[in-house]
Formats: structure tokens, sequence, C-alpha cells
């Protein structure tokens, strides 16, 4: 029975539809972008980046991805990017295509990457993978893996945060209890105590891990309970925390960033920012590659080594008293005088 | 636990709750419209994002938010004419073309944002108005009568809806296309137009729901509403096709969200419990639906593309 001319027609725009759509969300969301520097006495590596969020999340995948870009010149990289690969299964099949196409180190940057990683790197001896936020190689010569003491900021910040603190309540909205965020988060806890003990003082720190490293209704909605329950200054980790900082910023609260500079999503709100510089472990890495050595080794960016740094925001007039803390505060964690726990 | 029902924590998780509910309820509201005439949409999420990206950039731009507003109700109503194209003149098979306008939301909505925007920045977002004398009344009135103007709105169209679709012609003729089109046909009801417009309203909503989201969040992201439009579209079945019903889901769902953010908050959930936590909305409201909707049935035309004489 031959189909009415009408039905289709239909089914050939609802076709189109669903092409249309899968186009535009594959152009737009998860941007496949290469770019190459100009070629120089050292080889070129073929450097590649699969991230869970936008490269200009002002968090995770931006600090990754600026570090990278940093580099481009001085070490003679052509770097490919695939942003906004949440879905692990997606990822999986986006890395191992690097794999195949030859990228002498493809960065997965994400702990939920990790079982891609230990299954697809004994497939590709040959190529060098990165892995983070997470202190596992798996035992495996071509995996590096690379963490962030994240709770070494976390605590200079928490610190400042019980301090400027009125009602002493604070709010913590994490997304996932793992990696650079369960390590930013205890040691913000850890600071903030710190400061309640050396002051004399009691502090509450509610802590909420949404469940998500990406919905951020759910993180707004986090910073919400948290203000209901009387917090007055908030903090966050991961890219969903824009959706915590509209609220910090609607709600007249304080906001400590982490892994970024967040002072623009609010200017006299946000007190200071940790931000992550991944472009010293990179370079270790580039060296080691080229040096024949692809992976077996785990890289910490701290305060100590530059990789980490707390950036003040110049729009919020932050006390004299409480960035004297902090900057002492940073400069011990340095020294190695104060170990930070994990 | 006992720290959970303080009247300033219970005041914060039912106003919190509230808030949540408000936009799965509009979306679910519009969706009752146009599945009791017959017509399932399961473009709403999609509609849901464009919306929001429309509402947001406007009041990026201008700082307007109730122009903002008003856009992100329209960009609802031009879904709701390519929907209603698609589903009741094109007569397609309404599943699959549900999913290609969730589909073309969801894409264009990102590549909108990332062309438009780009770094995501904060708005303003709607302040809570405070119902004079109401707001004051004892336990409740913080709970309430302090919510934005759109919390309110979405309550207050659910006696709308109701009387609509159960006191007025127009509302007959809405459940008798989507109970028995053909029958309603032989009377006279031009049941395309009837679907034409239910889906419109039904869009219409979906749009502010859209915007009513963006607003609760003050800012635009990828894949904003995380594909919860869906769990609006599955409030109707829920709700057995009947706004009360479905408000009640609504308010179920935000409810579990509040509290399950509420119990992590005061430490009432362990960490090591967060993440199966983090399920207990979505399987609240399975379990709720598979209990509630069993007794009552679907409007017998719904899905079903009408065609007289076919």
């Amino acid at each position: 029975m031959q189909m009415n001319p009408v039905r289709r027609g239909a089914l050939v725009l609802a076709a189109l539809g669903i092409a249309l759509g899968t186009a535009a969300y594959a152009s737009g969301a998860s941007a496949t972008t290469r770019s190459s520097s100009t070629p120089r006495a050292m080889s070129t590596l073929k450097v590649a980046l699969v991230a869970p969020s936008a490269t200009n999340d002002l968090a995770f995948t931006q600090s990754m991805y600026s570090a990278l870009e940093s580099l481009k010149s001085t070490e003679n990289l052509q770097i490919a990017v695939s942003a906004n690969e949440f879905v692990v299964s997606n990822a999986a099949d986006i890395i191992e295509e690097y794999a195949h196409e030859g990228y002498n180190l493809i960065i997965a940057h994400g702990s939920q990457y990790g079982s891609t990683i230990e299954s697809l790197a004994p497939k590709f001896p040959k190529v060098s993978f990165a892995w983070g936020t997470a202190g596992a190689t798996f035992g495996m010569k071509n995996v590096f893996a690379y963490e962030a003491s994240s709770n070494e900021g976390g605590y200079v910040q928490g610190y400042m945060a019980a301090l400027l603190s009125k009602s002493k309540v604070l709010g913590i909205c994490g997304p996932i209890a793992t990696g650079d965020a369960k390590l930013y988060v205890d040691g913000f806890v850890a600071g903030a105590k710190a400061a309640a003990t050396a002051n004399k003082f009691t502090v509450t720190a509610h802590t909420v891990y949404t469940g998500s490293f990406s919905d951020d209704s759910l993180m707004a909605s986090c910073a919400k309970t948290f203000v209901g329950d009387g917090a007055d200054v908030l903090t966050g980790s991961s890219q969903s925390v824009v959706g915590a900082i509209g609220v910090a910023k609607s709600d007249k609260k304080l906001w400590f960033g982490t892994q970024w500079n967040q002072s623009s999503l609010a200017p006299h709100n946000v007190v200071a920012s940790q931000v992550y510089n991944w472009a010293p472990i990179l370079k270790q890495m580039f060296t080691e590659i080229r040096g024949g050595t692809l992976g077996d080794a785990t890289y910490v960016i701290g305060l100590g080594n530059g990789g980490e740094k707390i950036n003040f925001n110049p729009g919020y007039n932050l006390s004299a008293s409480v960035k004297t803390e902090a900057q002492k505060l940073i400069a011990e964690i340095t020294d190695g005088d104060i170990t930070v726990p994990q | 636990m006992s720290h959970f029902f303080t009247y300033a924590i219970l005041t914060a998780t039912v106003a919190t709750a509230l808030g949540l509910a408000a936009p799965f309820l509009l979306a679910a509201l519009g969706e009752t419209v146009g599945q009791r005439s017959g017509v399932i949409n399961l473009g709403v999420d999609g509609i849901m994002l464009l919306s929001a990206f429309a509402t947001y950039y406007t009041a990026l731009q201008t700082g307007n938010l109730f122009f903002a507003i008003l856009v992100g109700i329209g960009t609802g109503m031009v879904m709701g004419v390519v929907t209603a194209f698609i589903s009741v003149t094109l007569k397609a098979e309404q599943g699959i073309s549900g999913i290609g306008v969730y589909l073309f939301g969801l894409g264009f909505s990102d590549l909108l944002f990332i062309k438009l925007v780009g770094t995501p920045l904060p708005i303003a977002t709607l302040n809570p108005i405070n119902i004079p004398l109401l707001d004051r009344i004892p336990a409740v009135g913080g709970m309430f009568f302090k919510q934005t103007i759109l919390v309110y709105l979405a309550f207050l169209l659910v006696p709308i809806v109701t009387f609509l679709l159960n006191r007025t012609t127009f509302g007959m003729k809405i459940r008798a296309a989507g109970e028995n089109p053909a029958a309603a046909d032989s009377v006279g009801v031009d049941v395309a137009r009837i679907r034409w417009s239910a889906v419109l309203i039904g869009c219409t909503l979906a749009g502010l729901a859209g915007a009513a989201l963006l607003l609760f969040d003050g800012i635009f992201q990828e894949n904003l509403t995380q594909s919860e439009g869906f769990i609006a579209v599955a409030l109707v079945y829920f709700g057995a096709w009947r706004p009360v019903g479905v408000m009640g889901g609504s308010v179920l769902y935000g409810a579990a969200i509040a509290v399950v953010l509420e119990w992590k908050s005061l430490g009432i959930i362990p960490l090591s419990a967060s993440d199966l936590a983090a399920t207990a909305p979505a399987v609240i409201t399975i379990l709720a639906l598979l209990t509630v909707a069993r007794r009552f049935r679907q409007p017998a035309a719904l899905g079903k593309p009408y065609e007289r004489g076919g």
C-alpha cells in the first residue's frame, strides 16, 4: 500500500529535523578545533585534549585549554580539542580516534575518563595518555596522571571564608566526591575549622555533592539551599558552579572560586579564586615524551610549584588583615610549614 | 534529623521545592492541554532550551527581565507553530517528530550560545514578591507567599487550565479531539484547528517554563535543562492528564530535589550515600507514576494523527 504523500513528506521533514539538530549539536557543542604553530627545531608534538565541558567554562576545562594554548608556540604543538564530551562513551570513541590518528599525547581531562584510559592505553602502546585529575597510572608505561593539590588553595580560601563570614555558616557546593573537587572541598573545610580554632569562634561548613559535574541548575538549587540555611559565604567546584555563582550574586553572598578566575561572573561578590596553571607539568610531560618516556609518572600542581595561585579579586574590597593572613598561609604551605590535610 | 524540622529549615526547603517545581509545572500543564487533544509532544525539552536561551540573551542585551520573558514565551509560540505543523498538518509520527524538535532545540540553543555569548555571564533574577498579609500567616506564610511572579503564575494556571478543559466549550472540543476525533468531527468540531490550538498553548507554556528555569538559575549553559523536559512529559502521565494531578507530581518532584539537597547539607544523608541520593527524585517519580497512573487511562486518540475518513 503506497504511503500518503503528505505523510511521506512529514516523515522526511522529521528525519531532516533530526539530522539538522544532530549536526547543529555536533558542530556547535562538540567542536573539534585544530591549530598548528610554526615549525621550529623541536619536533612538532601532536596533542589532543578531550574535556567534559566548554573551553570557556571559567573552570575545569578552561584551565587546561588555556595552559595548552599558552605553550603552543614555545613547545611546537599541534593541538586538537574535543570539548563538551560529558558523555563518557562518546569521549571514549573520540580518544580512540585520536590514538588511531597518531597523536603523540591525548589528554583525557576528567576523572570520569579513567576506565576509558585504562582500557585503551594497552591497545596503543606508542601513544601517550594523560589522565586527570587523578593519581593512578594503572601501572602502565604510557599513562601519565596529573592532579591538583586543590586542598592547598581550598585551605587558604576556607580560612578566609571563615574570617569573612558574619553568620559563620559556609556553603560548599561539590559536584561528585572525587578528584580535585573532593580535595578542594576537604581543604576548604579544614581551612575554615583552622580559622575558627585560631580565632576562637564556631563555624559551620555545610557540604553537598550534587552528583553531577554539569548540572548547573542543581548547583544553583544547592546554593539556594545553603542561603536558606544561613550561609553568607559560598564556594564550589566544577564547571557547573556558574549556577551557584549566579545565586551568590543575586543574593549578595560572597564566593570563592577554584580552577579558574571567576571574578567576571560576579565582580563584587567573588573574593578570590584558586587558579590552576597546568603549563609547568605539561612542559614536563612534553620533555618526557620527546625523550622517549611515554608515561608511568604522576604530576601534581600546587601552590609551591606555580601550578596553583590564589587570585584576589580587585573588585572586592578585601580587608588588609584577611589578605595578610591569606598570604601568610600561602607562604607557610609553600615552605612546607603547614601540611594541608587531604 | 531534628535539625531539619526547625521552622527556618522547613520554610527554606518548602520554598525551594515550590521554586523548583514551577518550571516542571508550567511545561507539564502545557503538555497536558496538548495531550488531551490527542497530540503528544516529546520536544518539550528542546523548546524549553530554545526559550531559555532566548530569554537569557534578551536579558543580557537589554537588562529587561519582563521583556526577556515575553521573548521566551514568543519562542515557545514559534516552536508551537513548527510542532503543530509537523504533528497536526503533516500528520507525522508524533514520537519521532517530537524527538526531532528536541534535538533541534538542544543543538540550536547550544550553537547560538557558543556563537552569540561564549563565556557565560550571570543575569539578574526575579526578586521574590511577598504577598501582603498572606506572607505573615504563621508557619506557612514564609513557605508559600514569598516566591517570584513566575512561581505564582505557574500555580495560578492550575485552576485556569482546569477550568479551560472542563468548563469551556473550547475545553470540551479539546477533550473530544483527544478521545474520539471522528465523532467530534461528525458534530462539526474542526479537529485540526483544535489540535493546532492545543499544541500552541502547550508550546507557549513550554516556552514560559524555559524562561522560568533560566530565571531561577540566573545563567544559561549548554543543555541547561539536563533533559528534565522529559520529566514534564512524564508528569502528565503521573497526573492522569489532570492539572491538579500534574501539580501534585511537579511539587513531589521539586520537593524530592529540595529535601535531598537539604538533607545532604545537614549531613543527614552521608557522603557515602550522596550519589545514590541524587537519584531519589527520579526514582520517587517513577514509583509514583507506576502506582498512580495505572488507575487512569490516557486519551483514547493520543498520539494518533486524525484524517477524515481514515
